[in-house]
């Protein structure tokens, strides 16, 4: 119990101070799981979305497989990202290796299944309710995608939080293919893991409350952002 | 503009699941008038409406506009018996059949608020759609149906669980624009409203075409005993 004290006193000292490696690698943080999120969300809500309107012989294999891409084990993502980029891997030549570009490329393989999933399940609902209308309206596909992303907008803010959750918090992934070296590619989950590994607890947790605290404010400022809560529920 | 009339159902038939649900049936829908269908639950009142509009697959015969399938359906809208309201305002679901075609945005929002004038929302413009009353959601569907200027529009029931006085404001609305040429074909469980509004009437039993007749005769005359009784409120399967 004294360990978890000493870390919350360990996480206000760093924030009081703000001392500038925290600054350093919670920016780090936040600029890798961030990009991630963004380049994800653009591949996976087209792709959720059409998936829920458009009929084909194999889709039901197809979301099956993106279902069971959700659990995706990290490290083994790291492992095949890292001999992609590795020099003597396919992508070699562009040096990505153990770059927080490299980190955000792994991330976005883990999260863009997760969040085409769920955007698919919120989709599959709304499309349902639409279905008709739009079919009457003698709309193109691609109409259609974008009225379901524009009116499920709601629906999708839960699929990227879920997604940022999944990779701020991510560790395998990156400490693979970032390496975990400092003013390069350190970040709270894997300075987290350092400080552990050297037994200085109240150090480490004292990070883990610094992420607790980013992840809550990043989802806070998100729905702040788009008034979940305020308007009405669409 | 080019006609889209006559609507020629060739053997139609339907058949979901090993059932049939309509037809096979010959059907001929000419210029002009309000027709409406009557019958009770389950003889495939709404199966034919889906059918002329073509958002129900034909198992077997033809439904033939004298446009292309494509160039049909653009002229023609459908009013569903539960109304889907998009989940936006007021004014962006009466706008929307006109974004889809690319209208200039300041001439959908102008369309679109003149026709919210007449259906009495037009204080309600910014008001979400989802949270209207259901008169109101069913005279926003129509009016959303209207604002393409549709050469036939289709109703399904447009005035289930509706008090008189919606009633009132949509028939209304349906007369005005009768008026203007548009053909109109009207599914309807209410026999006062099918007798004030019909040029012409269908009844239809398990999914056959049983009887039709051009108005008032349909009413006053019917020529099959199945058509009397259910007009006189008996219960016909």
């Amino acid at each position: 119990m004294n360990d978890i004290f000493e870390g919350l006193a360990a996480a206000l000292g760093l924030i009081v101070a703000l001392d500038p490696d925290l600054i350093e690698i919670s920016a780090r943080s936040l600029q890798v799981s961030l990009t991630a999120l963004v380049i994800a969300c653009a591949l996976a809500i087209p792709l959720g979305t059409w998936l829920a309107v458009q009929r084909f012989r194999h889709r039901r294999t197809v979301i099956a497989v993106l279902n069971a891409l959700m659990g995706l084990p990290p490290v083994v993502v790291g492992l095949i990202v890292y001999i992609l980029l590795s020099r003597s891997g396919p992508f070699g030549v562009l040096g990505l290796l153990f770059t927080p570009t490299a980190m955000a490329i792994a991330q976005v393989i883990i999260i863009t299944p997760l969040i085409a999933s769920i955007t698919h399940q919120a989709m599959r609902d709304l499309w349902a309710d639409y279905h008709d209308l739009l079919i009457s309206l003698n709309t193109t596909k691609w109409q259609r995608v974008r009225t379901l992303i524009v009116d499920g907008r709601r629906n999708l803010l839960t699929a990227a939080l879920a997604g940022f959750g999944r990779a701020i918090g991510e560790v395998g992934a990156i400490m693979i293919v970032g390496g975990n070296i400092d003013h390069a590619t350190r970040v709270l989950t894997t300075a987290i893991a350092l400080e552990t590994g050297k037994g200085d607890f109240a150090l480490a947790l004292g990070l883990g409350f610094v992420l607790i605290a980013l992840a809550l404010l990043v989802n806070i400022a998100i729905h702040a952002l788009s008034r979940t809560e305020s308007e009405g529920r669409w | 503009m080019v006609g889209l009339l006559p609507l020629t159902l060739t053997a139609a038939t339907v058949r979901r699941r090993g059932k049939r649900l309509l037809g096979p049936l010959d059907l001929t829908l000419d210029q002009g008038g309000l027709t409406v269908i009557i019958g009770p639950n389950g003889s495939g009142k709404t199966t034919l409406l889906r059918v002329m509009h073509g958002i129900e697959r034909l198992s077997s015969g033809t439904a033939q506009w004298s446009l292309p399938p494509a160039e049909a359906r653009q002229q023609q809208a459908y009013v569903f018996q539960s109304p889907t309201m998009l989940r936006r305002s007021v004014l962006q679901n009466l706008r929307y059949p006109l974004d889809l075609l690319g209208h200039p945005r300041a001439e959908a929002s102008a369309r679109a608020a003149d026709w919210a004038d007449r259906i009495g929302l037009g204080q309600a413009l910014d008001r979400p759609a989802t949270r209207l009353s259901g008169g109101e959601r069913q005279k926003l569907a129509l009016a959303r149906a209207l604002i393409r200027e549709p050469q036939v529009l289709f109703l399904d029931e447009p005035c289930a669980n509706l008090d008189g006085r919606a009633t009132r404001d949509i028939e209304t609305l349906l007369l005005a624009v009768r008026a203007t040429g548009t053909r109109i074909v009207m599914a309807t469980h209410d026999m006062g409203q099918a007798r004030r509004l019909a040029d012409d009437g269908v009844f239809l039993r398990g999914g056959m075409v049983h009887d039709s007749n051009r108005a008032p005769s349909f009413f006053d005359a019917p020529k099959t005993p199945e058509l009397a009784s259910f007009l006189k409120g008996d219960i016909v399967e």
